[in-house]
């Protein structure tokens, strides 16, 4: 598995889009903290940024490279090499890489305006940790959907939708049935539409961090009521864990029966 | 040896290859023929493990090896067409197989052989259909294995290419190696095949020397007997 890691990580550093990935977070960090002259409010709107373009990123770019690679894992296949570890080397290899980016891209700003003297350093840390994370959700996601469709367009398609829909229109529908049912104790379901998309439980892992109350939204203050600030974050934290599994785990049932 | 036992494969409900039964056991060479779609490749990706039959074992020097890897160190393939990763060089490509089998490899005769020198620094997806088709031969012939497996390998060669080819697939011929290919060019089958298999919708309709052959489908050569089997079986 190593060797097709470092092979996926050898061909990724000569793609053009990592460093373009990057350079968009770095911008993005600088002009954030050159807006705000605030840390705090400069790490906020990162993470609202981040909400967005980790999860889009990771799954337009990563199935754009999935199926770029076939070829490459065609010839693999028939090489001495167990097929998890073709899987999970290319599956590794780009979410290393574009975490990396991500890494480099954010920290460089934060750290030259003073990350390290200042009080949010835990904060930005875990910015960091559920942004990784929902970038190997994410790329899962993607790994998922180019074994799962031969057809290019069909899979750039779900790709696209899988993002808006968890991104935007997941949140529309559940406010609207909040709304729909609010003679009802909603609490508990509030928690579970929560634990079911990837990015909402990274957006109120980093709120119950923070302690914004205000945009916490109604989940995050349920989370917040229901389990308290510590507990709530173990709990999404898990919860997020699990989120990470879920798609590698599909993607490697799926491509252990699948035919090259 | 090779032995393949009721190998069965759809895919969807398409029926490819219908409870085939095969065993590679003697040095030489085994051309597969067959019409288009009639399971040739899907036999040979199916022994290798990228095609999961649904039902049936591939026994390899008697150990049944379906789900496993190892077996694959003996065994080159040659894929029919040459998908490379594109923005990779020629040069590196092969350096990253070597490294990935780490067996002795004979790539630099290779090279020379096919007058690759001048192409090794260039991206794959500059190199024109037959320089490709040259590159894959050198991945398929550099390691020294028991068993080649090569899928339509002369596609897209050159007769001068072609000609040299010939002589080395009949130098590992000689070696003591199984080679077993696929081909639509008949002449080629005469030329060099030891034995044949007839694949005809998924099933093996025969299996023995070109001679036998022609005998049973009554023609004056492999060209007509071909021909012969297919107009009787509806297929042309």
């Amino acid at each position: 598995m190593l060797k097709i890691f470092k092979y996926s990580l050898y061909d990724l550093a000569r793609s053009k889009w990592i460093y373009l990935y990057t350079f968009f977070y770095l911008l993005a960090g600088f002009a954030l903290l050159y807006l705000n002259n605030d840390m705090m409010s400069g790490l906020t709107n990162l993470l609202n940024i981040s909400l967005l373009v980790c999860p889009l990123i990771s799954i337009i770019f990563g199935i754009m490279y999935f199926y770029n690679s076939r070829e490459f894992t065609e010839l693999l296949l028939a090489q001495p090499i167990n097929r998890n570890s073709i899987l999970l080397g290319q599956y590794f290899g780009l979410s290393i890489s574009l975490s990396l980016g991500y890494f480099i891209g954010t920290s460089i700003p934060f750290v030259l305006y003073g990350l390290f003297i200042s009080d949010i350093i835990f904060d930005f840390i875990l910015l960091l940790v559920t942004s990784v994370a929902l970038t190997f959700v994410f790329t899962g996601f993607a790994f998922f959907l180019s074994l799962l469709n031969e057809n290019k367009i069909r899979g750039f398609g779900l790709a696209i939708f899988i993002w808006l829909f968890l991104a935007f229109i997941y949140d529309g529908i559940i406010l609207l049935s909040l709304f729909l049912f609010s003679q009802y104790p909603m609490e508990i379901y509030s928690i579970a539409v929560t634990l079911l998309n990837p990015i909402d439980l990274a957006r109120i892992l980093i709120m119950l961090k923070l302690d914004v109350t205000a945009m916490m939204g109604y989940t995050g203050a349920v989370f917040n009521k229901f389990f308290g600030s510590s507990l709530g974050m173990v709990m999404a934290l898990f919860s997020l864990i699990i989120w990470v599994l879920i798609p590698i785990l599909l993607s490697i049932r799926i491509g252990n029966r699948k035919d090259f | 040896m090779i032995e393949v036992r009721n190998l069965t494969k759809y895919f969807g409900k398409l029926k490819v290859l219908d409870d085939v039964n095969l065993s590679f056991d003697k040095p030489g060479i085994y051309a597969i023929l067959g019409p288009n779609s009639s399971g040739k490749t899907t036999l040979m990706k199916s022994i290798l493990g990228m095609v999961i039959p649904q039902s049936g074992k591939i026994n390899f020097n008697g150990e049944i090896v379906n789900g496993s890897y190892r077996y694959r160190n003996d065994i080159s393939y040659m894929p029919q067409i040459a998908h490379f990763p594109e923005n990779l060089r020629a040069g590196e490509l092969i350096s990253i197989i070597k490294d990935i089998r780490k067996s002795v490899a004979t790539d630099e005769d290779l090279i020379a052989d096919f007058y690759l020198a001048n192409h090794l620094d260039k991206t794959l997806k500059n190199l024109s259909g037959g320089t490709k088709q040259k590159i894959n031969t050198v991945l398929a012939l550099m390691f020294d294995t028991p068993y080649l497996f090569l899928d339509e390998p002369t596609a897209g060669l050159d007769p001068v290419v072609l000609l040299h080819f010939k002589e080395l697939i009949m130098k590992l011929r000689n070696e003591g190696k199984i080679i077993i290919l696929t081909t639509h060019i008949i002449n080629l089958v005469e030329e060099i095949a030891d034995n044949v298999i007839f694949l005809l919708e998924g099933k093996i309709y025969f299996t023995g020397t070109v001679n036998d052959l022609i005998k049973k489908a009554e023609g004056n050569n492999l060209e007509e007997a071909i021909a012969n089997i297919l107009k009787a079986n509806g297929n042309a």
